[in-house]
């Protein structure tokens, strides 16, 4: 068993707080990725659940072990930094057995590891190589490699593949999934890149200015998100939101009636681009289209409606033009609506 | 990329090129050639005279035994020093100002320091006279006792000397990403180890430096040698001494200020491949 409980960590530096309150439960054997904008926490939440920087309050707890207070090298896990923090004065083999050397193990069994994980990698051809002579994209991996090697219980990445082509990133991403999927490991998966969270987590747990706004599968991040913040962020394109004013529970978008939430007051309606359809006959919401980009699997619209931006994705062959105006249709058990004041979802009906 | 750009880096050290010519190779090779002239021709006579002379075999001996063993002391005690450095959050620079104040101080002076500290009626007697460890007076720095002698030189070098080292040292710890060490600690690997096997290696350089730099200056040891034992204690560089300005004999001194030149050029070429970083190896 190989939970992580994280329990109302706060971390200050200074008089700045980059943590504040982070509360997280990753279960055994699962994958979590932490999704989140540039200097929303990642790295320093990673970091105290590794031991590298101490929780200025609040406790950590691996395995039913309260590890708040125990050196890095007693915690029993493995980690991928962002920047790498490949050994330079090492060969990559000697990289990747760092660990199991450190553990003592024998030769034979060093070797097989070390083979398997840079394979699994795709850095066999570099074994007796220095990093100084890698590119960047082979040095994550060799880091990765490094992590996997120990065959961690609990393994920390920090943006693992950031430095990947798209190519070679999905590639590694699925065999990565196969691999601690098949080992039972549990993972906490640093990343900006949604697809990627998307496509690899059980759960994502979205961050936003030191604090976890949301946490969830992949979908309910997606379809029900609960703030502003994780409905513009995940998705592409962003979901669009239309403040509306709501009077006895209805609210009218031009000759559009939706149901409100609340009886009546300025709100925020969460759309997202592909839940509207075009309407045959003009019919809905009015969109007026400004932008019509083909991207091939659909066509992006971009425009306004109510005179505020939204982006609509329609079908390849919807015949649009730039200029045009058109009628939405949309699903009202889809939509989410949002108080203005909080940026928090409201109760869904 | 064409070579445009080529005779910049010459032009660029051009003027310390001369600067060293002009007040360094010249007087080098006046002095080997005041070496290796007697008389009216080029021979070897002074360098015969030098070998010859009595206190010469001591002098060798007893330059070598001093850096073979203050320079080590100096380099563990700097590399202690530096780590305990590097770790304090608060009041890093006042300890690093402390720690440097020997480098402060002239050799000469920091020799007499020693010598006020050391002699028959220095601190030390004075201490243990109190503390009844001694009957009266006693000679620490006498050629009857040359072990104490040794010692108390010894002494005054690392105190004096071992704060250039510190400073090369932690110059070359604040290079080193402090993830490297993180990622060992990660993977189990407990603080000696850490040293050892990160730390160290990725010192390297910094420790070569700090190596040729003291092994040169040990082996020119001289003030402080002056101060505390007189000739009782003869190195190669207060021979050198004694010849020009006791014996007025120019000559032999220069040979033995070619020796002293010759030996830590070998010292040097000897760190420089023993402790060379190969590129790729480097962060
Ligand atoms: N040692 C430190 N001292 C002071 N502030 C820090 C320190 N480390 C991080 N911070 C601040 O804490 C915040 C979070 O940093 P963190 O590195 O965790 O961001 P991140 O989410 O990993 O970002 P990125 O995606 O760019 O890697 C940032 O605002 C950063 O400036
Ligand atoms: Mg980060």
């Amino acid at each position: 068993m190989a939970d992580i409980v994280i329990d109302r960590v706060v971390k200050e530096f200074g008089s700045f707080r980059a943590l504040q309150e982070v509360s997280l439960t990753v279960n055994d054997g699962e994958f979590v990725a932490l999704l989140g904008p540039s200097g929303c926490g990642k790295t320093t939440l990673l970091r105290i659940i590794a031991g590298l920087e101490t929780q200025s309050s609040g406790r950590v707890v691996i395995g039913g072990r309260d590890v708040s207070d125990l050196a890095p090298r007693k915690r029993r896990l493995a980690m991928v930094f962002q920047n790498y923090a490949v050994f330079p004065h090492m060969t990559v083999f000697e990289n990747v057995a760092f660990g199991l050397r450190m553990q003592k193990a024998s030769q034979a069994d060093v070797r097989r590891k070390v083979e398997r994980a840079a394979a699994l990698l795709h850095i066999d051809g570099y074994l007796d190589r220095y990093p100084a002579k890698l590119s960047g994209g082979q040095r994550q991996r060799v880091a990765v490699a490094r992590a996997l090697a120990v065959e961690p219980a609990v393994l920390l990445m920090d943006e693992p593949l950031s430095n990947l082509d798209a190519l070679l990133r999905l590639e590694m991403r699925t065999e990565l999934k196969a691999v601690l999927r098949e080992a039972g490991t549990t993972t906490i998966y640093v990343t900006h890149d949604q697809t990627e969270a998307m496509g690899l987590a059980d759960r994502i747990a979205v961050m936003y200015g030191g604090k976890i706004d949301q946490i969830g599968s992949p979908l309910e991040i997606y379809a029900t998100p609960a703030t502003r913040f994780v409905g513009g962020f995940i998705g592409s394109p962003p979901m669009n939101f239309i403040k509306v004013r709501c009077a006895q529970g209805k609210a009218q978008i031009g000759a559009a009636v939706l149901p409100c939430p609340v009886a009546g007051g300025d709100i925020e309606l969460g759309l997202r681009g592909e839940d509207a359809s075009l309407t045959a006959d003009g019919a809905g919401i009015p969109f007026d289209v400004r932008v019509v980009e083909p991207m091939g699997s659909h066509l992006l619209l971009t425009g306004s409606i109510d005179g505020q931006l939204a982006r609509i994705v329609a079908p390849p062959t919807a015949k649009v033009d730039a200029g045009a105006r058109v009628g939405l249709s949309v699903d009202p058990s889809r939509l989410t609506w949002i108080d203005s004041g909080t940026g928090r979802a409201m109760a869904r009906t | 990329m064409p070579a445009r750009t080529s005779w910049i880096p010459y032009a660029l050290i051009a003027p310390s090129v001369i600067f060293l010519g002009a007040l360094f190779l010249v007087p080098l090779v006046q002095t080997v050639w005041l070496s290796v002239s007697a008389g009216d021709g080029l021979s070897l006579e002074n360098y015969q005279r030098m070998a010859g002379d009595l206190n010469f075999s001591l002098a060798v001996s007893n330059t070598f035994l001093l850096t073979l063993v203050v320079v080590p002391i100096q380099v563990v005690l700097a590399l202690a020093m530096a780590t305990m450095v590097t770790k304090l959050d608060k009041g890093r620079d006042l300890v690093l100002w402390v720690l440097t104040i020997p480098l402060g101080i002239s050799d000469l002076a920091a020799g007499l320091a020693w010598l006020a500290l050391l002699q028959n009626t220095g601190y030390l007697n004075s201490a243990l006279y109190a503390l009844g460890l001694i009957p009266g007076p006693t000679g620490w720095l006498s050629q009857e006792t040359p072990w104490s002698l040794f010692f108390a030189i010894a002494m005054a070098e690392v105190w004096r000397a071992t704060a250039i080292v510190l400073v090369i040292l932690i110059a070359g710890l604040q290079l080193i990403p402090k993830e490297f060490s993180e990622a060992a600690e990660i993977f189990g690997a407990r603080p000696w180890t850490r040293f050892r096997r990160i730390t160290l290696p990725l010192l390297k350089p910094s420790l070569q430096s700090a190596l040729i730099l003291r092994t040169v200056l040990a082996f020119e040891v001289f003030a402080v040698v002056y101060a505390l034992g007189g000739r009782n204690f003869p190195v190669l560089a207060g021979e050198a001494y004694v010849w020009q300005n006791d014996n007025q004999n120019y000559g032999v001194a220069a040979a033995y200020a070619v020796l002293i030149m010759a030996i830590s050029l070998a010292a040097t070429a000897v760190y420089l491949r023993v402790l060379r970083t190969r590129p790729e190896q480097l962060p």
